[in-house]
């Protein structure tokens, strides 16, 4: 949180004549930030709460606030599962105690929920007033923040019902969150100073060590998975989720039922890449006659489906009424027959 | 193999040419009478004129196509222009089941259909925490600020105007999100490498070095050791990066994407570049830098992309994306057309730099040879490899492995999973296997 001030601004231009650094380079190119537009924008809070606004709420109001702006999506209790993983649920009286998690390792959690992964509460009220509700975000005053949060800690069994939480005692709430000691930072992925050196992480020592062994590299090999056959065709169609032509075609997944739903499509598409579907709907008059209106007219007539053919490329009236189909000469031959056939069969 | 699909082109006799998926079994099987029923019933009309082709030649030579014999379309029919219509099967597609809202969702890079180390931009993933915006650019702003005043001597606001004067690089990168092969971890989930891998997209990004911009307000890198990048979206996406990056001049504010304006899926107009990090740290619609003494640990880093361990300690602050390979074609999904001669292509990339080999198995990781690596290899980069390959019609599982110039080497499964068990959702960077059975169709299976 910074707030621009005249001081820092002499300072800075005394400092800019002898800083190694090129500040202020750029003639003409940039601006200071006023301190009311670093404020209207500068709203992260950091888990030392560097940030947090001023203010309070009690879980009372968090309670009616989360019903009204939350629940829809989130579930009255922070329990549901429909839009995204729950928020709340899954810690135990013992995990605010020892500040880990149990279930992690157990194995116990059926599903992780907000409170079973967050270490810093900072992260959760920082979140809820940047982006939630996820329809309306950076909607809410900090006090309704406060409220909302400390609804859920009530939810968690963190504090009790009648809590008021504040910037004031949010730090004595941090020392109850169940995962508080639940992360670590003992790792090579973090692509800065290491922790010896003020940073994070070991200095990007890797975990893992694999050898490039090139001959006979291991006695057999072990299968350890295979595509369930559910997997293999949750994901539609695969041969046309690739080229028709190449080295390889995608593998035909579903029966000749969903190509037929496919090839529907794609004449619908046809259809309203044609322009037909400007005229044309499915069972009712538009401009022309809807389709299934021809199908029928025309149903057990071998003859139809030159007639129609004929007939969509010239244009002309009289079979329906007297405003005139205009001729669709621009069309492939092909592609008139396509159109015809799916009509005749029934478009859908 | 047999004949389930069509393969133009060949002169072939009549028979094979129209089997069945079900006739082929019945053929191996050995039940010929199926066989010459068949083609006694769908026979007499087609086959006539398959061997008239067979005997004079291609029809696609014999008979001049309309293109060779008319008019084509004029200059800038398609001012935009567009793939082919022969084209249209290679899209970004959701997993089903993956997210319950599009706005919080994920879609994946066809990865099985592209070429060389270039995304094209309306095929780049997409990954969205609160749906997407086309951001007016003469609206956008970017703000730098210090956590403290003591960080940075002048906070400052630039203009995309401004933004779009000041020196600028364009390098190439790949952005992988961290979550990219997750649905993997425990067991095999999903059929093809669109799904598996397709997460990953490699753009040419133009745009300014962070560190200019953070050196013109006047950063104090003594103290400020730390940046927070932050979008304008709904979400207003925050991360912490590292200010030792920044240094190094690679981190840079990016509009450019692979010579036009960032698409706005990708974070029109303006999008932080941070190469060899998880995708979620490229902030899009990047709005604000603060430079700060200490880490955020940000919704992004507090509760997502941190790293479950089997003894119940999550990861937090996991950011590089570590030396990884994937075989495109042939993959899950695909069924290879006939034995035979093969080009097995694919892509590796690193997180720490510059990929310096990449080896191929084709008998589940018992041998392995060196791929042929397609250069200029660029840093962090993906880099496209292809290996000859002639197809026996046995059973054969295709592996294959990166070393980047760490000497790093990619993990298999086994290894992966002895330390980080399976529950670890993100930096899944393990050896990806594709089995090849007699059929010719192709799956995903894991190989310990
Ligand atoms: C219209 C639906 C909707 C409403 C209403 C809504 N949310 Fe959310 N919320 C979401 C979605 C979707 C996400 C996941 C966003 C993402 O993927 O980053 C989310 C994420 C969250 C998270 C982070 C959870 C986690 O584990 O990452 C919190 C906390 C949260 N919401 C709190 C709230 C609160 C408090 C309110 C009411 C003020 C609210 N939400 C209203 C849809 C909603
Ligand atoms: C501008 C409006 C318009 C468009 C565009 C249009 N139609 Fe028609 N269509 C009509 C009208 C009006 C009729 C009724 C003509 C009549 O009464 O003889 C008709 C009739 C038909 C009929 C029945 C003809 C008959 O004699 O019974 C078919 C089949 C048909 N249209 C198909 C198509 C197809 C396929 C396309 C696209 C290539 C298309 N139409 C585009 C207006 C249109």
């Amino acid at each position: 949180m910074s707030r621009f001030s005249k001081s820092i601004l002499v300072l800075a231009l005394v400092g800019a004549s002898t800083a190694t650094f090129a500040f202020d380079s750029f003639k003409g190119v940039g601006r200071p930030a006023t301190s009311a537009e670093v404020k209207a924008w500068d709203i992260d809070v950091r888990p030392d709460f560097k940030g947090l606004p001023k203010g309070s709420g009690n879980v009372e109001r968090g309670n009616e606030l989360f019903e009204e702006k939350c629940a829809s999506c989130h579930g009255s209790f922070g329990e549901s599962n429909e839009v995204f993983t729950p928020l709340a649920g899954g810690t135990t009286a013992d995990d605010i105690k020892t500040g880990r998690v149990k279930g992690l390792s157990s194995g116990e959690l059926p599903q992780r929920t907000t409170f079973t992964k967050v270490s810093t509460i900072s992260t959760v009220f920082d979140y809820i007033q940047r982006a939630m509700p996820w329809t309306a975000p950076k909607s809410l005053k900090p006090d309704e923040v406060y409220a909302i949060l400390a609804y859920l800690l009530n939810l968690q069994e963190i504090v009790p019902g009648d809590f008021t939480l504040s910037d004031k005692n949010i730090g004595d709430v941090q020392k109850l969150l169940p995962n508080r000691n639940g992360m670590t930072t003992d790792h090579g992925m973090w692509p800065g100073a290491s922790a010896k050196k003020g940073g994070i992480g070991n200095g990007g020592k890797p975990d893992t060590d694999n050898k490039a062994c090139m001959k006979n590299c291991k006695p057999e090999v072990l299968i350890g998975s295979t595509l369930p056959e559910y997997a293999r065709t949750a994901h539609g169609e695969l041969a046309e989720q690739y080229r028709s032509f190449g080295p390889v075609r995608g593998t035909r997944t579903l029966g000749p039922e969903a190509a037929k739903k496919a090839a529907e499509a794609t004449t619908m598409e046809l259809a309203t890449k044609s322009g037909c579907m400007a005229c044309h709907g499915m069972k009712s008059k538009i401009v022309g006659p809807g389709y299934n209106e021809v199908m029928t007219r025309y149903a057990g007539q071998p003859d139809a489906e030159g007639k129609l053919v004929a007939k969509v490329k010239a244009g002309g009236a009289g079979a329906w009424g007297s405003i005139p189909m205009p001729p669709n000469g621009h069309l492939a031959d092909e592609d008139i027959k396509t159109l015809v056939k799916w009509i005749l069969s029934g478009a859908k | 193999m047999g004949d389930i699909v069509n393969k133009p082109g060949r002169l072939r006799p009549a028979p094979e040419n129209f089997l069945s998926e079900e006739q082929v079994k019945a053929v191996a099987a050995g039940r010929r009478d199926f066989l010459r029923k068949s083609f006694l019933a769908a026979g007499a009309a087609i086959a006539a004129p398959l061997a008239a082709r067979a005997s004079e030649g291609d029809p696609a030579i014999l008979t001049l196509p309309e293109w060779s014999t008319s008019l084509g379309q004029p200059v800038a029919t398609r001012p935009y222009g567009m793939p082919s219509k022969y084209e249209s099967q290679l899209l970004r597609r959701e997993s089903p089941g993956l997210a319950r809202v599009g706005g919080a969702s994920v879609s994946f890079c066809p990865l099985q259909g592209l070429f060389g180390i270039i995304t094209p931009s309306g095929l780049h993933f997409e990954r969205h925490h609160q749906g997407w915006h086309d951001i007016d650019p003469s609206r956008h702003r970017l703000m730098i600020n210090g956590s403290d005043d003591s960080l940075l001597k002048k906070p400052k606001v630039y203009t995309m105007d401004e933004l779009m004067r000041l020196p600028s690089v364009s390098r190439i990168h790949f952005i992988e999100c961290g979550a990219n092969t997750g649905l993997e971890w425990g067991n095999v989930a999903v059929p093809t490498v669109q799904y598996t891998h397709g997460m990953l997209s490699c753009s040419e990004f133009t745009g300014v070095p962070l560190k200019l911009l953070l050196e013109d307000c006047g950063v104090d890198y003594k103290k400020a050791r730390y940046v927070l990048a932050e979008g304008a979206d709904g979400s207003s996406m925050t991360r912490t990066i590292p200010m030792e990056m920044v240094e190094s001049g690679e981190v840079f504010v990016a509009y450019g994407m692979n010579g036009e304006m960032l698409r706005p899926e990708n974070g029109y107009p303006l999008r932080l570049v941070v190469p060899g990090v998880q995708g979620v740290s490229w902030v899009k619609w990047l709005r604000r830098i603060e430079v700060g003494d200490q880490p955020y640990a940000t919704k992004d880093e507090a509760v997502h992309y941190i790293d479950l361990q089997p003894n119940g300690l999550h990861r937090q602050y996991t950011s590089i994306q570590e030396a990884k390979s994937v075989i495109t074609t042939p993959s899950g999904g695909q069924t290879l057309l006939d034995k035979g001669f093969y080009n097995v292509s694919g892509v590796a990339w690193s997180g720490r730099g510059k990929i310096k080999q990449v080896d191929v198995s084709f008998d589940g990781g018992i041998n392995w040879q060196t791929a042929r690596i397609e250069g200029p290899v660029q840093n962090k980069a993906l880099t496209r490899f292809n290996i000859a390959w002639v197809w026996d019609g046995k059973p054969a599982i295709l592996q294959s492995r990166a070393i980047d110039e760490t000497g790093f080497v990619q993990p298999t499964y086994g290894q992966l999973r002895k330390v980080r068990g399976t529950k670890s959702i993100y930096h899944n960077n393990a050896i990806q296997s594709w089995k090849v059975v007699e059929s010719g169709e192709i799956t995903n299976v894991q190989v310990l």
